[in-house]
């Protein structure tokens, strides 16, 4: 197995995409073979800048991703997009239905999408997604989206894996009683009202007059979009990049801030 | 492991009904199903089998277009190295043509009627190609 590893990293290095789709699939699988994987993509690692969307189903996140992917290949970036849909309970089967929402990008050559099931886990993502981000890090892409299955309060997960997570909500989910939980949103890093076109005004603030008041973490940016119409993405591209530069371009003393916070977290 | 299938419409066929059967049914039969939705190209179809590594193809077509979309299909799978992917079919298609379609290398075609067990035995029995 060990010469199949070494000539699928090389084979996926030099650009062959079957190659690290192969390699998707070993790890997915749970395969011995993840470890030996990590410790040849390891001196690659480290380049790409990783996202988080969650929320719950139907809020939007696919089609805000793929605008976002958009805007994103706009600035001459790459972009890998890992989605998670949830596996059956009862029979492990699935539909991956995410990716539908992306086919402007199934043509362009910047652009890699992989569809995971979630195979069991109920934290909002599959057991493979750390080290698929990994992969499509160590592959080159210049930014690599996670999509978590549709969740709403406790599936934090993500959060782990990534460097921002952006949660997603959609008017009409609830009253500032639902922002005051903990969980995710408490935890997360960009809060996003799609679907605004609905009246999205006083959700907002509701959400920011709710948010200012935790302790945990700073109060995040609440950023309004319409992705079917295409509206509010570069904003959001916006603050995405002003958050990858305070945390990851910025003076060194906040860098490793961050990222013994990140190390933190994933242990 | 579960089996990782791709149900595929190429081409101008809004019929959906037997796809999005089969996407449910192969679901409640333990598949992971990709489902792309209607009026798929040649290009983005094989472009999707190989970022998300399927054993299986399903591509189905009602429109009669399938002399013309099968065959440019398979080409471009093998044009990738992607000839492990077992291509199945389904839709109206004469018996002439998938005779046929079947020397080219589609694995089976099934019509209207098929039973979804018929369609998810024939996969497990013949889906292949797994190692590196």
């Amino acid at each position: 197995m060990k010469h199949d590893i070494d000539r699928l990293v090389t084979a996926a290095l030099s650009g062959v995409e079957s190659s690290l789709s192969r390699l998707l699939t070993i790890v997915e699988n749970d395969d011995k073979d993840v470890a030996e994987i990590l410790k040849t993509i390891s001196p690659n690692l480290g380049k790409a800048y990783c996202i988080g969307i969650t929320g719950s189903p139907g809020t939007g996140k696919s089609t805000l991703i793929d605008k976002l992917v958009a805007t994103i290949r706009s600035k001459g970036l790459t972009v890998g997009v890992i989605c998670i849909d949830p596996s059956s309970p009862v029979t492990g089967g699935a539909v991956l239905g995410d990716r539908i929402r992306m086919e402007q990008h199934y043509s362009d050559d910047g652009v890699f999408i992989r569809s995971m099931a979630s195979r069991g886990n109920y934290g909002g993502i599959s057991k493979a997604v750390g080290a698929s981000v990994a992969l499509l890090d160590a592959f080159g892409k210049d930014v690599v989206i996670v999509e978590t299955v549709g969740i709403g309060q406790e599936g934090i997960d993500i959060t782990k894996l990534v460097h921002v997570t952006v949660f997603v909500m959609a008017p009409g989910g609830g009253d500032s009683v639902q922002f005051m939980k903990a969980g995710i949103l408490e935890v997360s890093d960009i809060i996003v009202v799609n679907k605004a076109d609905l009246g999205a005004d006083g959700l907002v603030a509701e959400i920011e007059g709710i948010v200012a008041f935790g302790t945990t973490k700073s109060t995040q940016p609440v950023v309004q979009t319409q992705a079917l119409n295409d509206v509010g993405i570069e904003e959001l591209y916006g603050v995405l990049e002003k958050q990858r530069n305070d945390y990851l371009l910025g003076d060194t003393q906040k860098r490793s801030e961050f990222m013994a916070e990140h190390r933190k977290k994933k242990d | 492991m579960a089996i990782r299938i791709l149900i595929a419409k190429p081409g101008l066929d809004g019929h959906d009904r037997g796809a999005i059967a089969l996407a449910m049914g192969l679901r409640d039969q333990g598949m992971e199903v990709i489902y792309t939705g209607l009026r798929q190209t040649v290009e983005n179809i094989v472009r999707t089998c190989i970022q998300e590594d399927v054993d299986v193809l399903g591509l189905s077509l009602l429109s009669g277009g399938h002399n013309h979309y099968f065959p440019k299909i398979l080409n471009l799978l093998k044009e990738n190295g992607m000839d492990r992917v077992l291509v199945i079919a389904g839709g109206i298609i004469p018996e002439e043509d998938g005779k046929n379609l079947k020397k080219m290398g589609i694995k089976e075609i099934f019509g209207p009627g098929t039973q979804i067990s018929e369609i998810s035995n024939f996969i497990r029995e013949n889906v292949g190609g797994q190692g590196t």
